[in-house]
């Protein structure tokens, strides 16, 4: 390594750690983030009130009610007695559903008709509901069970197998993709505003008048957005199992390899951000524009293959959603070095584009 | 900082501010091009309702009701089946991704079945629990529908003894959109609220122009609101764009009045102009605020406003921290007024805790501002 380049990188990472205000928003936030939203991001629906407007005082009726307050997803019952209660507490969102048995759903247990309960749903919070639902199916078959038990075996049970996570624990899907996301973010930041801060402040012409090479300024450039960003996965490396017990059953190896190809991904993409911003404030949003989509198409939020086929082709081209793949892949599955290596390389040709734009660009602007 | 109020500057100082917000095409684009970008994505790529799921299948079993069965999910709206012969090279498309889960009729299949038995093995991708969740579910679903065609009128009888009929309000079809895009109206707002106005005014505490301002007869009252008031118009002006979007486009339902999405809006904008004005005022330095205004606007916006994920389902820790998020007190009334109607008796409720916390917002970032000159 030459001289120029190290003291360019010295004085990057001095430029970023000068400031205690600077060092503390690098470091704390992601390990809030990381504690807070693993805890708030759940699909899971608990402790809901489901409203129970019966007009049956049957035996079979009350024993679907003693199973629905049995249930442990919901938290509380209550008893509706009119229509109006029941539009108001839909309305007011005070129940999610409101469970309604008509008069003759006891005896039509009895005299071994299918019987019918109506649900009210509040479609406002539709995945919710759907969730809610799903319970509501449960609690019926069980009560269905206890009731009138089935003479014999039904054809052809399912016996369902969850692998690598047979719980289904939302929180091990969450963490693994909060570190893509989180990386993203705090990488992609960091390197947008160093670069345009030095534009907005007229210091980056001089660099670029300086003996040193537009290469070397990019890679003293991306040295704190990518130590700081190896520092802040590798606190999550350690926060996870110790915390929340989640061990990683790939190579922690390939974990890193793959994560240094990430990050340059990210940096590359602010680097072209920055490019093309004149101030601090086109950077930030400019990096905006571009991370809300990313992390929506990603594969975070809905499985990408949902997506019409026009768009699972823009997803392609967005680093996070390749990223995820082998972030829950090395975590949860432990997943081989091909397939690592198969979801690594659309990341590569990422960076090196966004890299290569981000260099012309630099270069037409000093020109 | 003495002087009274005049108009003529007032208007002038206005006008300056709104040229400055005009002239920077970052603005605009943030303010409509972030939206028609975002309801998009919405309407179109979030689609949290699964439509078909890739799956492997390996059918060991030579007899007429594996047949049977194996075509069943074949001929499945909400499967994409492929079949192979050896079991082992499904389990590493699964790690690969390559599918979602995997069915094995087994060998004795058809000899169980006659006899009332059989197992059919269904392995999920737990990785992603949504999705493992609805294969089973759907493979369950498939059985039974399966098992109904099979034993004909008699299936009727084997039905399950009680049936839920479910009715959805406000959103028969399920539509995950529609609830979906009053949360992407939230995240612009607090982006243009909160995000933008931190900048924008850092900026000017860092380059000292707001000193030189404050140095001029300008109340500090009017400075603020010269700072503020344009935000606000912009703010405005793209939820108006998302809404025109998501109503046209989208067919997402309004059955609300016109009148309360403004007040809703209006009332939301309120804190996070505050907060934005306080953070950079507590901070002035660009870099700073927006990192602060990221993890205390943005972030909490998407992830703790109720939008994503459900607040009751939320640790109680979680659900405390929720109540001083802004941002919470939006999604109701927004979600209402799209899909349900007017409910004054919410909206009031919700614009009254919303303005409270734009008050106090507001009168920190003047008592942070006022220390700061001193």
């Amino acid at each position: 390594m030459n001289s120029r380049l190290l003291a360019m990188i010295v004085k990057e990472l001095w430029a970023v750690l000068r400031d205690p205000r600077g060092r503390i928003i690098l470091v704390v936030p992601p390990i809030i983030q990381l504690v807070l939203f693993s805890a708030a991001a759940t699909l899971e629906v608990k402790n809901v009130t489901i409203g129970i407007y019966s007009r049956d005082d049957g035996a079979a009726s009350r024993e679907f009610i003693s199973e629905l307050a049995g249930s442990p997803n919901f938290r509380r019952l209550i008893r509706i007695e009119t229509p109006q209660a029941l539009e108001e507490a839909i309305d007011g969102q005070q129940a999610i559903a409101v469970v309604v048995i008509d008069q003759g759903f006891s005896r039509d247990i009895a005299a071994r008709r299918p019987a019918t309960i109506q649900a009210i749903l509040d479609g406002r919070k539709s995945n919710a509901a759907q969730i809610v639902m799903g319970y509501l199916n449960q609690v019926a078959a069980n009560t269905g069970a206890t009731l009138r038990p089935q003479p014999h075996r039904p054809i052809g049970q399912i016996a369902a197998t969850n692998w690598y996570n047979p719980n289904l624990d939302y929180l091990w899907f969450i963490l693994p993709s909060l570190i893509v996301q989180i990386g993203a973010i705090s990488a992609m930041g960091v390197t947008a505003q160093s670069v345009s801060r030095e534009r907005e402040l007229g210091s980056f012409d001089q660099l670029m008048v300086s003996p040193l090479r537009t290469w070397e300024v990019l890679v003293g450039k991306m040295m704190p957005p990518l130590l700081l960003g190896l520092f802040n996965v590798t606190a999550y490396l350690i926060i996870i199992p110790l915390a929340y017990g989640l061990h990683m059953q790939g190579s922690l190896v390939l974990f890193y390899a793959a994560m240094l190809v990430y990050l340059f991904a990210v940096i590359g993409l602010g680097m072209a951000i920055s490019a093309v911003s004149r101030t601090q404030q086109q950077a930030f949003l400019g990096m905006f524009v571009l991370i809300v989509p990313m992390i929506l198409l990603s594969g975070f939020a809905s499985p990408v293959e949902n997506m019409p086929g026009w768009l699972q082709v823009i997803a392609e081209a967005d680093p996070l959603k390749h990223f995820l793949i082998i972030s829950e892949g090395l975590f949860l599955k432990g997943m081989t070095a091909a397939d690592v290596f198969a979801n690594t390389w659309p990341i590569a040709v990422i960076g090196v584009v966004t890299m290569a734009v981000a260099v012309w660009q630099f270069r037409a602007r000093v020109e | 900082m003495s002087g009274t109020f005049d108009l003529l500057r007032f208007t002038a100082m206005l006008g300056k501010e709104t040229r400055q917000i005009l002239r920077d095409p970052s603005t605009l684009m943030i303010a409509f091009v972030l939206p028609v970008v975002l309801i998009f994505l919405f309407g179109y790529g979030v689609n949290l309702d699964t439509a078909r799921t890739r799956i492997g299948m390996s059918v060991q079993d030579r007899s007429e009701a594996a047949a049977s069965l194996a075509g069943a999910f074949q001929s499945s709206n909400y499967f994409e089946v492929t079949e192979v012969a050896d079991p082992d090279t499904l389990g590493r498309s699964l790690v690969a991704g390559h599918i979602r889960g995997f069915v094995v009729i087994p060998q004795d299949f058809g000899r169980m079945a006659l006899r009332g038995g059989g197992t059919i093995q269904v392995v999920t991708d737990g990785s992603s629990p949504n999705t493992a969740a609805f294969v089973a579910n759907y493979a369950e679903g498939m059985r039974q529908t399966w098992l109904a065609g099979r034993t004909g009128a008699r299936g009727a009888a084997l039905g399950p003894p009680i049936a839920i009929n479910p009715r959805f309000w406000f959103n028969p079809e399920l539509a995950s959109r529609f609830f979906l895009i009053p949360g992407a109206i939230a995240i612009v707002m607090t982006i243009i609220g909160s995000l933008l106005t931190a900048l924008v005014i850092a900026r000017e505490w860092e380059r000292g122009t707001m000193e030189a301002i404050m140095a001029t007869p300008l109340r500090r009252f009017e400075l603020m609101a010269t700072k503020v008031v344009p935000y606000f118009v912009l703010g405005l002006g793209s939820m108006t764009v998302c809404t025109l979007l998501a109503v046209l486009v989208f067919g997402v339902p309004f059955r609300g009045s016109p009148l309360a999405l403004l007040a809703i809006a209006s009332a939301f904008l309120v804190p996070a102009l505050g907060q934005g004005l306080l953070i950079s005022s507590a901070t002035k330095n660009q870099f700073v605020a927006s990192q602060i205004a990221l993890l205390t606007a943005f972030l909490p916006s998407l992830m703790l406003s109720g939008f994503l994920f459900e607040i009751s389902s939320m640790p109680r820790w979680v659900q405390v921290i929720t109540y001083v998020v802004p941002s919470r007190y939006l999604i109701p009334p927004l979600q209402t007024v799209f899909l349900a109607g007017d409910d004054w008796g919410m909206f009031g409720r919700d614009i009254a805790i919303m303005l409270g916390f734009g008050t106090m917002f507001f009168a920190l970032a003047m008592r942070v501002t006022r220390w700061r000159i001193a």
